[in-house]
């Protein structure tokens, strides 16, 4: 009988946690003026039809791409990554107050713990090149999602070098 | 709640199904004796694994038909539901050619103790399993059951149970496990529970939630929502917690869920990400990886919280881990040599040596509770589950699919699980298979799975 109750428990306590997990990862900053001294002050609108400046959608049409790609158990950065991660430290040092979120990803031919692990690893060469063009390493976070959200969803070559990636998302 | 499941599950030696009456101590009949006289040929069949061997296990007959509340809502019907049970975990377990009580006349009450030898040998039965319920007046549920050898005409086991009524099941693996264990030579398993990784929706948006079952698939449970990733659950030895990852707050970290209360912590405050959760064999420590500047590592952390012990120190990737049956050693996984392969390291981090020298890659190694074996996952372009010797010898193959990972042992070292993934669909699910590689099959779950976790035989 009191199994029943402590099973009511469980699910009840595992629903409490669930509410948790729904909570967006980052409060958006409160509309204040009074702190605006940190965050980015917007530049003036010029474009009234273009993406807002500094916003997410400012982000994708400045950079050259929000993503680099690696070999087979590779984390090394390639002229071609270099040449994306360097777009998207012009845009980081045009909007000092912007942070950015870099996603590690690996492909589904791997293990899963050792996936999380690649992926962190991938995810953090793309932060230490950032940080090597000058942006400051308190602005990048990163994550790792192993092969956990693939994009690209056949199982072939193709759909797998699309998948070993790093993924530069801006915190909104 | 461990306290309870022992207190409830009582383990008596010498059960009669009449109490009223004197014990029938299993005395040999008349007809035995001639039996006995030319009993070593049959000796030999039961005492080594009596492969194939025809057993019978007719419905477990009742001294009153009595409500309860265990499945089937009388002991009538739930002596039909226990020996269903027994025979689903003889049959699942690929050693033997169970007949069930679906397929067999039903014995009386009183033949319980007296098996219709003759009858038995009509059907080609070699062995008899057979047993009891009744119900107490407080509910609680006395379960006993006897192992036969036909040909002989004589018992080769017995054991009773004293169960809660929800319970029931854990009699009916009991009686399983006594049969397996006598007639393999083996240490039992089937009454043991298994944490796993329940997964819905498409390929690209994948929900992973943690959940529990028994060894056979029954009782299940889910214990997270989905809402947060959940992946790679490791019970506790005394299956108080489990300790497995999730997203819960955007990064993965492993934490450690309390089965009783509910309540679930970090295993660690430490900064980095960490993955891949691994308890001793005591359950006082918990191994689990973090990543730091994207550099990962072995640690080591009291079960009840407190201070981490770095035990790998490479540039690589060193992770996993899975402890040697006495505790002293640990074999894991590490790419400082250019791939992942397999080492070990004593329990302190010290003596780090790589012991995986067959090509490939081999990753998610896992020592057997015998201690004979190293079960891991060997890379060559397709995933397979492989099996070792502690030194690195002897590896072979168990299994050769598109994609087997992340093996984990039966309690007595004699199954490995493993979890499966379809090409292109990405769907996954439990499999497991005995040493001889010859007897695989698939779990049956409500859906996908993956991440098999497998704990120690219950007390």
């Amino acid at each position: 009988m009191n199994r029943k109750i402590l099973t009511a428990l469980l699910l009840t306590s595992g629903l409490a946690l669930a509410g948790c997990a729904t909570k967006p990862k980052e409060l958006p900053p409160q509309p204040s003026g009074a702190t605006t001294t940190t965050t980015t002050p917007p530049p003036p609108v010029t474009t009234p039809s273009g993406p807002v400046p500094g916003s997410r959608a400012d982000f994708m049409a400045s950079v050259l791409g929000d993503t680099i790609l690696f070999d087979t158990d590779r984390y090394n950065i390639d002229s071609e990554d270099q040449g994306i991660l360097q777009s998207q430290a012009q845009w980081l040092a045009r909007y000092p107050g912007k942070r950015v979120t870099v996603e590690g990803h690996a492909d589904e031919r791997g293990t899963r713990d050792y996936n999380l692990a690649l992926g962190e690893r991938r995810a953090n060469a793309a932060k230490n090149y950032l940080v090597s063009l000058g942006i400051d390493a308190s602005r990048i976070t990163t994550v790792s999602y192993g092969k956990e959200r693939p994009v690209a969803l056949g199982s072939d070559e193709a759909s797998w070098a699309k998948n070993r990636r790093a993924v530069t998302v801006t915190v909104e | 709640m461990r306290s309870t499941l022992v207190a409830g599950l009582c383990a008596f030696l010498a059960v009669s199904p009449a109490l009223a009456q004197p014990v029938p101590s299993p005395q040999p009949s008349a007809s035995a004796a001639a039996v006995s006289a030319d009993t070593s040929p049959e000796e030999d069949v039961v005492g080594t694994i009596n492969n194939d061997a025809a057993i019978a296990i007719p419905v477990f007959p009742t001294n009153e038909m009595l409500p309860t509340a265990a499945e089937g809502g009388n002991t009538e019907a739930l002596g039909r539901n226990l020996a269903r049970v027994i025979y689903g975990d003889l049959k699942n377990n690929g050693l033997f050619r169970p007949v069930g009580p679906d397929a067999l006349p039903g014995i009386g009450y009183g033949e319980v103790t007296a098996p219709q030898f003759p009858n038995w040998r009509a059907r080609s039965a070699e062995m008899l399993v057979q047993g009891f319920v009744k119900a107490g007046a407080d509910g609680r549920l006395t379960v006993g059951c006897y192992l036969y050898d036909v040909a002989l005409g004589s018992e080769l086991a017995r054991q009773g149970y004293v169960v809660k009524p929800e319970e029931w099941r854990r009699a009916a693996h009991k009686c399983a496990d006594m049969v397996y264990s006598r007639l393999s030579g083996e240490s039992p398993f089937f009454d043991s529970k298994i944490a796993y990784i329940a997964e819905t929706g498409p390929k690209g948006n994948r929900r992973k939630q943690l959940a529990i079952m028994d060894s056979d698939g029954a009782n299940h449970r889910f214990i997270t929502n989905g809402q947060a990733t959940a992946l790679t659950p490791r019970y506790s030895p005394d299956y108080s917690k489990i300790a497995y990852l999730s997203f819960l707050n955007g990064t993965p970290r492993i934490y450690v869920y309390d089965i009783g209360s509910g309540q679930q912590r970090l295993v660690t405050e430490g900064k980095g990400p960490t993955f891949a959760p691994r308890w001793s064999p005591d359950g006082k420590y918990i191994l689990y990886s973090m990543a730091i500047a994207g550099n990962t590592d072995i640690y080591r952390v009291p079960a009840t919280g407190g201070d981490s012990v770095k035990l790998t120190d490479s540039p690589g990737i060193d992770v996993g881990g899975s402890y040697s049956p006495d505790g002293s050693k640990i074999v894991f996984e590490s790419d400082r040599s250019g791939s992942q392969q397999v080492y070990v390291m004593n329990a302190d981090g010290t003596n780090q040596k790589r012991i995986s020298f067959f090509g490939g890659r081999a990753a998610t190694p896992e020592w057997s509770p015998r201690g004979d074996q190293i079960a891991f996952t060997h890379i060559a372009g397709n995933l397979r589950i492989a099996v070792m010797n502690p030194g690195g010898g002897d590896m072979r193959y168990l299994t050769d699919s598109w994609q087997d990972e992340a093996p984990t042992w039966s309690p007595n070292g004699r199954i490995v699980q493993f979890f499966r993934t379809a090409k292109t669909t990405g769907k996954t699910s439990i499999w497991q298979v005995d040493l001889t590689g010859r007897n695989e099959r698939k779990l049956n779950t409500p859906v996908d799975a993956s991440d098999p976790a497998w704990g120690p035989v219950l007390p």
